[in-house]
């Protein structure tokens, strides 16, 4: 039986349990006790003690059942599989047992001894497998067929007994007197906090699953050759090669990342940062009203269009200028570090107009007046109070852009090129940590070799960059606001 | 007395103003006003270079160039051995271009045993007509043996001809459509048979290696079901989340902790979610690559940031006289929350949700690690069939070298910006709308 099945059943029987309850609750309702709980919340407490025990047994059930399995056919398994290893020869046993899934009952009554025989048959029912599956996994797999259904079956029959018994139990409850609002909120409660704490857990995911790619790829890897190697080249045609694995330095990753950062933010903090000024010193509340959402809305643009801009119209642009400019020969290349920062730069421009637009109007005006009041002009009070006063909320601000500009990725898929060197020459193609994961990542490759591995120490890496400028950038911005509230 | 001094003020000279240099300081003012006028117009001016240059490139593959042919469905080419009746792969694997050769050869009066004009004729209709026609076929098989009008797609080379995307003047062997064939184009336009129409190929097509056969069909459903999955799983969860930290937990360690947590999370970069999904999802817990499901998994714990701040924003927001009021009647905790601060806050919610779901659709880093750079062709049935999304379809083509796919590339770029601007205002009416100041 299938669990989506067993689950339907149950939910059904819940729903069962929450009519008869309310009916239940309702008839007790004759005016001489007070209840305690309206009618539906004895409904709820029912339909809650039906369902939830036999969902969660269910799990548990289900996970049990495939642990045991799985270690039931290691333990089949002979000494020689005749697969290059163990736990493939289990994974071709499992996949060959989903595919006898596919056939009539007649068939898997009378299967045939070697795996020749068999292939035809699987193959008209559409089921293709790997070539090298052995003749001994055909009755592993039947049998492993037949525990699954044994299984099965009888978590399905233990489930829905619970989910009987919890439901007449809800329903027996059914009193007068009985609290059940408090049991159903305390529920609610918890699930809830259940609720807030999937924050935690993927934080908690990141954190493991990059660390055991990471840790695995250290172990091939020194990690004082990936965080201080100068030579990316992780030599692709090599892969499983043994001998030469190739080279994986972060310093040219690195550097490229903070250069187009640079650029990007030497873009984004002036122009970001006078808009903002103007807009909340300045402008008049209608041209703020109309200014304000379009600047925004270069903020809802996904980056890939950015990215594509850069790719299909500014990089070409730059290049063809810089030809004319140079007369013949182009000294910017169409890919290249200007090209991205100058886009990442302006896709920049609203965060740190908006995150520098909150801070400043956080200054009190108290401080605004007395410098007006003293005979400075507007400017002067901006210079040199205002943006003083607001100095360390500001330089939270381009923190967090700043981060942004390290984690984004398709701009520089696109638009900063593959090429891993180390140059000074902003003209010229540099690579990034993001641009390189996606690289190892989008190939066909195994998984368990260093140059996919490498992807998952970059992002371990720019995460803990990312997250120690978020963290700071954070804390700054919470001083600065207590700081006048 | 006032006499007197009105006499000295008048013939006094005037005390010489101390210089404090007004002229200059007024300069400055004018110089900084300028400034930030300037970078708004900067940041203004690419917003609207950038849309240009993508409408401009883009408009034109809303339409299609095709060729209206009547096309005769001549049962010696379909089914030549008249066995339909018994094997339906008869009028699948029909040699279809052939007719649509013919009727082609004969609209341009062409012989047909003219044996080397008829090897120019290849190369001018697309190789779609093949799908075009099987689908007339098979969808009503009575056709056969009669002559219908059919609007055949042309090859993109003749499609970007037709619209004046290539330079004709350029000598013969430099540009990808011979003067043969522009001879023919011309004589077709003089006819009225080969016309652009409305290209809904765009939108129903699935992944092609030509461009005038594919599209985002398969995209959009897969975009669709991830929107649906985040707003099924990140909504409800946010939501809850966010009741728990406003109005229930006491603050503590472990609620600064999340509290910590959930600002973090929004900032860190979306590739970083896209490891999570293809480490955690894909290889420990063994779900499809490719699929829709997965990626609405990835970008739900993006969203759920966004969405929990803005419900917090939301809730905190809602005075507390209204919860004193519904606690003084005698709710409890829970029903105060559930029956009166949620269905004020909703507007808040409903916007911050549609704002993160907009963000989820533009995403694209995250989706190219789970796999969703695929080439799908068919529609898939499921979340767990494997599928593209809407900006993946876009940087998909952005790789490719052809011309008409950069046309078709910024028609996709249209449609995308089309839908995000239209849940932002979505957004925006809600909050003019039903928000209450209070």
């Amino acid at each position: 039986m299938s669990s989506m099945l067993v689950l339907a059943i149950i939910l059904v029987i819940g729903i069962v349990a929450f009519v008869i309850a309310r009916q239940r609750a309702a008839s007790h309702n004759d005016g001489k006790v007070k209840p305690h709980s309206r009618a539906h919340y004895h409904g709820w407490w029912a339909f809650l003690l039906g369902v939830l025990p036999a969902v969660l047994f269910l799990a548990v059930w289900s996970i049990g059942a495939s642990v045991y399995l799985n270690s039931h056919l290691h333990s089949q398994m002979p000494a020689d599989t005749g697969v290059a290893s163990e736990p493939l020869a289990v994974s071709l046993t499992k996949s060959l047992a989903n595919g006898l899934r596919k056939l009539d009952a007649q068939q898997v009554a009378a299967l045939p001894a070697t795996f020749a025989e068999l292939q035809p048959l699987l193959n008209a029912k559409g089921v293709a497998l790997a070539t090298d599956t052995q003749d001994y996994m055909i009755p592993i797999a039947a049998e492993a067929n037949r525990m699954t259904d044994r299984l099965g079956l009888m978590g399905a029959i233990a489930t829905i007994a619970l989910a009987l018994a919890g439901a007449f139990y809800g329903i027996s409850q059914v009193q007068p007197r009985a609290r059940a609002r408090n049991n159903v909120e305390r529920l609610m409660l918890w699930g809830l906090l259940g609720a807030s704490t999937i924050a935690i857990l993927t934080t908690i995911g990141i954190v493991l699953s990059m660390l055991f790619q990471t840790l695995n790829f250290f172990n091939r890897v020194p990690p004082l050759q990936f965080f201080f190697g100068t030579v990316w080249d992780p030599r692709f045609a090599a892969a499983g090669a043994g001998a030469s694995e190739g080279q994986f330095g972060l310093i040219p990753l690195l550097a490229g990342t903070l250069y187009i950062a640079l650029v990007a933010l030497l873009v984004a903090v002036p122009i970001g940062l006078m808009s903002a000024v103007y807009m909340a010193e300045y402008a008049a509340p209608k041209v703020r009203a109309a200014v304000k959402p379009a600047l925004e809305l270069l903020a809802g643009i996904p980056t890939i269009v950015y990215g594509i801009f850069a790719l299909v119209t500014l990089g070409p642009f730059l290049r063809d200028l810089s030809a004319a400019l140079a007369g013949g020969t182009s000294f910017i290349q169409a890919q290249s570090i200007l090209t991205a920062g100058l886009v990442m730069g302006v896709m920049l421009i609203p965060v740190v107009s908006s995150l520098s637009d909150d801070i400043i109007t956080a200054v009190p005006r108290a401080m605004r007046d007395g410098s007006l009041g003293l005979g400075a002009t507007r400017s002067e009070t901006i210079k040199r109070v205002i943006l003083p006063a607001a100095l360390p909320g500001i330089v939270g601000a381009i923190l967090l852009t700043a981060s942004r500009a390290i984690g984004e990725t398709m701009i520089v898929v696109l638009a900063a090129g593959v090429a891993a060197r180390l140059t000074l020459n902003p003209f010229e193609a540099m690579t990034t940590i993001t641009v390189k994961i996606v690289n190892q990542l989008t190939g066909d490759l195994e998984f368990n070799s260093p140059q996919t591995l490498v992807a998952f120490a970059l992002g371990i890496t720019l995460f803990a960059l990312t997250l120690v400028m978020n963290i700071v950038a954070l804390y700054i911005v919470r001083k600065y606001r207590e700081q006048y509230e | 007395m006032t006499d007197v001094t009105m006499d000295t003020v008048a013939t006094a000279t005037p005390p010489a103003r101390r210089d404090i240099g007004l002229k200059r300081r007024y300069a400055a003012e004018r110089r900084f006003r300028l400034y930030g006028v300037l970078a708004i117009l900067v940041g203004l001016a690419f917003l609207v270079v950038m849309l240009l240059s993508i409408l401009t490139k883009g408009y034109t593959s809303f339409w299609q160039t095709t060729v209206s042919l009547p096309i005769t469905f001549d049962e010696k080419v379909i089914d030549p051995d008249n066995k339909r009746a018994t094997d339906p792969n008869v009028l699948i694997t029909a040699n279809y271009p052939a007719l649509a050769q013919k009727a082609l050869a004969e609209k341009l009066g062409i012989d047909a045993k003219n044996k080397p004009m008829m090897t120019r004729l290849k190369g001018f209709l697309s190789d779609g007509s093949r799908v075009q026609l099987r689908d007339v076929v098979v969808s009503d098989p009575a056709v056969i043996g009669t002559t219908r009008n059919v609007d055949i797609l042309v090859a993109a080379n003749l499609d970007s001809a037709f619209k004046g995307q290539i330079d004709l003047s350029v000598p013969e062997d430099r540009r990808k459509v011979s003067d043969q064939q522009v001879e023919w184009m011309n004589k077709l336009k003089a006819e009225g048979a080969m016309a652009e129409r409305f290209n809904t190929g765009l939108f129903t097509f699935g992944a092609s290696s030509r461009p005038e056969t594919s599209g985002l069909g398969v995209a959009i459903i897969g975009s669709f079901y991830m929107m649906v999955i985040v707003l099924l799983l990140a909504l409800p969860i946010g939501v809850a989340a966010s009741i728990y930290l406003e109005e229930f937990a006491k603050k503590s360690r472990f609620t600064d902790l999340i509290e910590v947590n959930i600002n973090n999370l929004a900032a860190v970069p979306s590739i970083v979610f896209g490891l999570l999904g293809l480490a955690v999802f894909v290889n420990f817990l063994g779900m499809p690559r490719s699929a829709s499901f997965v990626g609405g998994l990835v970008l739900t714990l993006m969203t759920l940031p966004t969405i929990i701040i803005a419900t917090r924003a939301a809730l905190a927001a809602v005075p507390p006289s209204i919860r004193s009021a519904a606690l003084g009647l005698g709710a409890s905790k829970m029903q105060m929350v559930f029956q009166h601060i949620l269905p004020l806050a909703a507007p808040g919610i409903l916007t911050g949700t549609i704002i993160g779901l907009a963000r989820a659709l533009g995403e694209t880093a995250p989706l190219l690690l789970i796999g969703m750079v695929a080439f799908v062709a068919n529609y898939p049935a499921t979340p767990f069939d494997p599928a593209t999304a809407l900006p993946v379809q876009i940087y998909m083509w952005a790789n490719e070298a052809e011309r008409a796919f950069v046309e078709r590339m910024s028609g996709a770029i249209i449609i995308l910006l089309v839908f995000l601007m239209a849940m932002n205002i979505t957004a925006i009416v809600l909050r003019r709308r039903f928000e209450r100041r209070w």
